[in-house]
This record gives C-alpha cells, structure tokens and sequence, in this order.
C-alpha cells in the first residue's frame, strides 16, 4: 500500500519546492523553526536547554548561533514563567514557540495554558490573542517512567481555545509545525519522541528502520504547510477504520500488515480542530472504527472520538466502536512493554472487531 | 510584524540573556567567585532574628581552612568518631555512583544520577539532623540514605527494577522510597517535595511532635513556583523545615544564572520571605554540618525555618542522559575553587593525626568490593535489561487503595496479553 503523503501540502508561491533534504523527525522540526524565524523576525525560541545546547532531543540545534541570544534562549526552569511570559510576548505582537522539556513537566504551565493563554481572545473579544505554539515532546517507549512518558492530549482537547497538534512523520511534523507558529490562536503541539529517530513499530524486541527508509523523510528545505485540522489516509482499505495520532499510526500500520487485514488507517494529525469529514467518510464505508491512542483511556481522546463516530455513523457501523489505548495507571518503568497499547493489544482488538 | 513605535529621542530598550563564564574550549576564569576565609563568619544565636543575620545570606560559611583546620565560631567539633563516619559514607556514596554508573552503561539500567562533588550537601546535612527527622530529597541526595545505612542492595534493586525492588519496577532509577528511615518518595518533578516538606513540618507542630523536615532542591528548580510558595507557607506559619538549595551551578546545560544568579545569592531569597537564611561553603563537610545543626535547633525551639545555599559544583554530567562536554568547559571542574569534598575532609582528618593516606586507600578498596558484593547480590534478582520481573497484575496494584472494576477489567486484559504473548 503506497503512502499518501503530500496530499494537503501546500507551498508558498516562490518557494523552491524541489529541494529537499532526508531529515528525522527532530531534523524537520528544527527545520520548520528555522524557516519560521528566517520569514518572520517576530518569532522567538525559548525554554530549557534550548539555547547554545540546543535542547536535550536537539531540536533548537543551532537556532542560537543563527538567529542570537535574544531571539533563541534558555529560561529559568518555570513551566508557568514560561509559558506566561510566551503569552506575554504575544500580548505585544510576538510569535513566541516556547518549549516545554517534557509533557511530563507542563502542568505548572497549566494555569497559564487554560486560564489564560486559551481565553485570552475570549475573554477580550478578540483585542488581545494568544499566538503562541507550546512544543513538548511526549508519549513513552523511552524507559522514562512515569515523569517522562506521558500523554497528556486530553487535558487539552478538553479546553475551549486550544488546538491540539501531533505529527507522526518528519515531513508532517514541518508542516504542522509551521501551520502552527502561523496560527493566531494557541497551539499544543506534542512531539512524539519515541519516533524523533524512526518509525517504532511496536515490535520492541525488533530494530527499528531509522527515519531515511521512510518515504516521509524526505522533506521539503523550505516553507510548506500542511493545514491544522486535516487527516491523513496513510493507508486506503474497505473492511476498517482505524483512527491514530503519533507514534501509534505506525504501530497501527505494521500490525495491519502484519495480520493481513484490508484496514484504512488515518493519522489524525490534528486532534483540535478535528478533521471530522475524512472520519465519517471513512467509517461509513467500512462500518468498523478502532481508535488506539496510548494515552489512559478513561476521559482520554479516544472517547471523544467514539462518541463522534457514534453519532454521526451510527446506522453504518456493524461492530460497536473499539478502543485500544494504555492503561488507566501511571506508566511504569519495568512494565513498560506490557503497558504499550503494541501489537498484541491492537491484533486482539482487530480480531474482535472483525468478528462481529 | 511587531514592532513598536519608533521613538528616535529615546535608547532602545535591549533583553538581558545570561551568558556563564565559560563554553567548552575557552579558557576557565573563577576570578569571581568569591571564597571569604575559613571562619570569618560570624554565627548568631539560633533564636536571632533573620533581619540581623542576612550577611550570612551573602558570605559564605566555612569552617576548613587551607591547612585542613576547623577553625571560627561555625566549626562543630565532633567527635572524632563521626568525622570518620561521615568521611566513610561520603566515600560509600561516591563509590555507590561509580559503580551503578557502570551498570546503566553496560545496558544493566535505563539511567543513572551521580552527585559526585556534592557528597557533603546530603551526608553531612543527614549527620547533623536526627534519624527519624523527615527529609524531603530531590533526586541527588542518595548521600541521605548512606548516612542512615539503607542497605545497598535495595537501592540496587530499584535501580535495577528487578523482582527483590519493593518499588514493584514502576520508578526511574533513583528515585527510592524509605519511610522507614523518614525518606519520602521522590519525585521526577521539580521542587513539588518543598511545600510538602513545609506540610510535613506544619503537621509535626500541629501534633505537638518534635521531629522537624528537611527538603533539598537544585538551584534551577527555585525558579519553579512550588520552592516560592513553600517559602511563603514556611514564612507563615513559621515551619519547623529546613529548605537546602543545592547550588551546583549547573541544571543540565544551564548555569545558575537562568535561575538569578547574576542578580543575587540564592540564601537571600529568605530575606524577602523574612525567613533567615545560611550561605555555606557546600563542599566543605564540617560547614554543611554546622549550619544544619544550626537550622535544626533553630527550628527544633520553634523559632522557624531556614533556607541553606549549599555553594557546590556539579562535577559530572546531570544524567546519564547528558554529556556536559557539550556547554562547559571540561577545565571547569578541575578548577573549581572550593575543592572536592571527600579530599577536603580526608585531609582534616589527616591533619588532625586520627587518618593516613594508607587507611583511606584501604577504606576505598574495602568499599568498592562492598558496592560490588552488594551488586551481585541484587543482580541475583534480575536486571533492567533482561526484561519484565514484576508480575503483571502488580501494574495495577496501588493505584487507589481498592481496585475499581475498570481496573479489574484492563488486568484482566493484560493477563491475556501475556499468555497471547507466552503461551505457556
């Protein structure tokens, strides 16, 4: 099954579309920042590390030395200076794109996030925004345990006047990620670090392909888009619909394949605003939904997404909706694989789904 | 685009971005780094008022002077016995880190956190507080459980998560747990242990107890707003608590100045809370235990809380995860004015005729085979890399006190992935 990859692309006029470069996922990332503040002097880097280190995953490598200390810099270590002072910034024209080191660390920032940064449009009609685009890496796969492999999606989604992003690819995480510094509204936008270096599976016991024998490491080294709130198909099929974000749309992919089923698998890419047309299309032609996420279940995104499909394919559906996600305790440290929602968790799903 | 309005009477506002004293390949300048002698500070009574003692929040409490003497008024004098065994469990603890370092590099672990350099910041603060006070550590005071002899192959075998860690495997390396010698669990967050210490304390006066807290906390973390609301709760309530601030200068690739730094001490954040507040040499053992002694009897008499600088140096990398090579100057280490804690206290105590270099080199030996005995003995449980050693259930196990029927249902499922996995 050939990748659908390039489908919402769009380039800027006068852009060199024709080049790219093979990058990784921190690679793109780092790219899209680097365009970003090459096309607009208002925009700004922060957050731990992230300044002459160039962050602990190296994703602001080298935007210092290029850009200066006032542009590219190190805080102090306060989640909600941070993110407040991004929402600052914002207050007087800036585009700030603060990091957060771990999605494990931004609940200090929360209050700033949800109180302030998401309402600030609201609550001033409109006179004061909040252009700003909190990066943090997140998910598990890592050995990190439990403070630095969670998947705190939900806690956003949750809230009016936040969008929710997560890339799966190099090439998606450019363009969603420049999509997101353009936004005028505040974006989430959780990187998933088990795949910054390749496309894990799920299999842990098999060595993962690095990112350059993927058809999505080859990315543009200019400016492009991919527009916040569409989904990709990555992979077409008729018996099921399986919906993903993250590293969990490969995990998907290879377990279809693995198990021969004729499965269509969208990567969500957004989950706030959510691509809800490309859902119901697809789920009203094959009748059967799997939504894996590996974040806890309970209240986690997966049921927002049931309840969707529900209502709006309702008389479609031959098998009630499934969910395949982490389990409703804090990600342990040695259990790490029996915690994963991988390949076992999502084959039993689909052999029960198929079934009815 | 955003920018203001051009005012061309008027200078240009510019941003301020710290900047540490060197990166890697320059050349290493300490110049500024003010080292006041050995006992030239003065110690007030323990009951003073913190608005009469806030030059100790400036100088620099030190007791061993260049000779290997204690001298002024901070000098403990303790008894021979125990400046031996804090000399002896600051060396366990730097053998301890050498050893499990190894471990997580030959693939035994997934992580691992030395404190070397900074030994003295947790076994002579433990030496100098009373066993059953409650300590509140961040993740780089294993010095703590040394000094109230935690046996190693529990430590071990957290680190390893393997069958025999009572953690059940669900913990980072490091991060133990040990109420029975008042050690609370530690956390991956920064500074969340401060206002919970602070708790602690408010709670042991609300019961009348005599027992006080201790917490630790890097310089970096201060920045969080958990370190300034335990400040305001201690200042409050006046809170039988010692807050440390372990000023190693260095939070992973930033220098302490990302937390203030250039601006003023971290001892004087307790002026503003109106709490008193101890700047002390933190590699000097006899000085970390002088001014813990102090704070401890400070806040044993109801006389309240008091924040410590320990002016330290991270003499490795953060992790296991971190190479420091990377942002500072490898000469940094070896230059650092204030010495290596162990060396500074071996030399006192040779100096004082009750040690040699003989006997230190032996107590070395004799250690590393009793780190080593200790990390055979825990492996016989298992390592981090040889897969899954709990059992799957225990995944579910305390996450409330019951197991609720979602609960019941995921372990359930669990199960049968495991058997799909491993057919027996």
């Amino acid at each position: 099954m050939a990748e659908v990859m390039q489908d919402n692309a769009t380039s800027e006029a006068g852009s060199d579309e024709a080049a790219t470069k093979t990058m990784n996922m921190i690679e793109a990332i780092n790219s899209a920042m680097d365009v970003m503040m090459e096309r607009d002097p208002d925009v700004v880097v922060m957050g731990e590390d992230v300044g002459y280190f160039g962050g602990v995953f190296r994703c602001t490598a080298g935007l210092q030395a290029k850009y200066g200390k006032t542009r590219v810099f190190d805080t102090p270590i306060s989640e909600c200076g941070i993110v407040g002072v991004a929402v600052g910034m914002g207050a007087y024209g800036l585009r700030p794109v603060p990091e957060i080191q771990f999605a494990d660390y931004i609940y200090p920032g929360i209050d700033q996030l949800i109180s302030e940064a998401a309402r600030l449009r609201y609550r001033s009609a409109g006179e004061f925004i909040a252009p700003i685009t909190v990066r943090s890496p997140f998910g598990g796969g890592i050995f990190g345990g439990q403070t630095h492999s969670q998947s705190p999606e939900s806690l956003f989604t949750h809230v009016s006047g936040l969008k929710t992003v997560i890339p799966s690819t190099p090439y998606d995480a450019k363009g969603l990620l420049i999509s997101a510094i353009e936004d005028n509204d505040p974006v989430i936008f959780f990187e998933p670090k088990r795949i910054y270096n390749g496309p894990f599976t799920g299999y842990y016991d098999r060595p993962v392909e690095p990112w350059s024998k993927h058809a999505a490491s080859k990315v543009p080294t200019g400016h492009y888009r991919i527009p916040l709130g569409k989904a990709n198909i990555v992979r077409a099929g008729e018996a099921l619909t399986i919906l993903a974000y993250g590293t969990m749309v490969h995990v998907a992919k290879a377990v279809v394949e693995a198990n021969g089923v004729d499965a269509e698998v969208i990567d969500l890419r957004t989950l706030l605003p959510l691509d809800i047309e490309t859902i119901e299309a697809s789920v009203k032609k094959t009748g059967r939904c799997l939504i894996i996420h590996e974040a806890t279940r309970t209240s986690g995104f997966g049921a927002e997404l049931s309840a969707l499909v529900q209502e709006r394919c309702f008389y479609h559906l031959e098998a009630p909706v499934e969910r395949v996600t982490g389990f409703d305790t804090p990600y342990p440290h040695s259990l790490e694989w029996a915690y994963f929602p991988g390949p076992i968790r999502i084959g039993r799903a689909i052999a029960k789904i198929m079934k009815d | 685009m955003a920018d203001g309005p051009l005012r061309s009477n008027q200078q240009p506002l510019a941003l301020h971005v710290p900047e540490p004293r060197s990166r890697p390949g320059d050349p290493v300048d300490f110049s500024d780094v003010v080292v006041p002698a050995a006992g030239s500070m003065a110690r007030p009574d323990e009951a003073v008022s913190p608005h009469e003692m806030r030059d100790l929040s400036f100088g620099l409490v030190r007791v061993l002077d260049d000779e290997h003497r204690a001298v002024g008024a901070w000098d403990p004098r303790l008894p021979h016995e125990t400046l031996l065994k804090m000399l002896r469990t600051m060396a366990l603890t730097r053998a301890f880190d050498e050893r499990l370092y190894r471990a997580q590099r030959q693939g035994k672990t997934s992580f691992y956190m030395k404190c070397t350099g900074e030994e003295a910041t947790s076994v002579a603060a433990a030496a100098a507080m009373q066993g059953d006070d409650m300590v509140f550590p961040s993740y780089r005071q294993q010095g703590i459980l040394m000094w109230r002899g935690y046996a190693l192959t529990e430590m071990i075998n957290q680190i390893y998560s393997n069958r025999g860690d009572k953690l059940k495997g669900r913990q980072l390396p490091i991060m133990y747990s040990v109420p029975e010698l008042s050690f609370f669990t530690i956390s991956g967050n920064l500074a969340t242990q401060y206002p919970q210490a602070v708790g602690w304390a408010m709670a042991s006066a609300i019961k009348g107890d005599t027992r006080i807290a201790s917490c630790w906390c890097g310089e970096g973390s201060t920045a969080e707003g958990d370190f300034h609301s335990a400040m305001t709760f201690a200042s409050v309530y006046n809170a039988p608590t010692i807050l440390n601030v372990v000023n190693n200068q260095w939070a992973i690739s930033s220098f302490s100045g990302f937390a203030g730094a250039e601006r003023t001490t971290f001892a004087a954040r307790a002026i503003g809370y109106g709490i008193a507040g101890l700047r002390v040499d933190g590699n000097d053992a006899l000085a970390v235990y002088a001014a813990t002694q102090w704070a401890a009897e400070r806040a044993r008499s109801n006389k309240g809380p008091t924040l410590i600088e320990h002016f330290t140096y991270r003499a490795e990398g953060h992790s296991t995860s971190d190479d420091p090579s990377a942002y500072r100057s490898a000469q940094e280490s070896a230059e650092w004015p204030l010495g290596d804690p162990i060396y500074r206290l071996k030399q006192h105590c040779i100096a004082l005729g009750i040690w040699d270099d003989e006997r230190h080199a032996a107590m070395d030996l004799e250690l590393a085979e009793m780190v080593k005995a200790a990390t055979k003995e825990a492996e016989k449980n298992g390592v981090l890399g040889h897969g899954m050693h709990q059992p799957f259930e225990t995944m579910f196990e305390d996450v409330f006190e019951e197991l609720p029927w979602h609960l019941q249902e995921q372990m359930a499922q669990a199960l049968e992935e495991r058997a799909a996995k491993w057919p027996k």
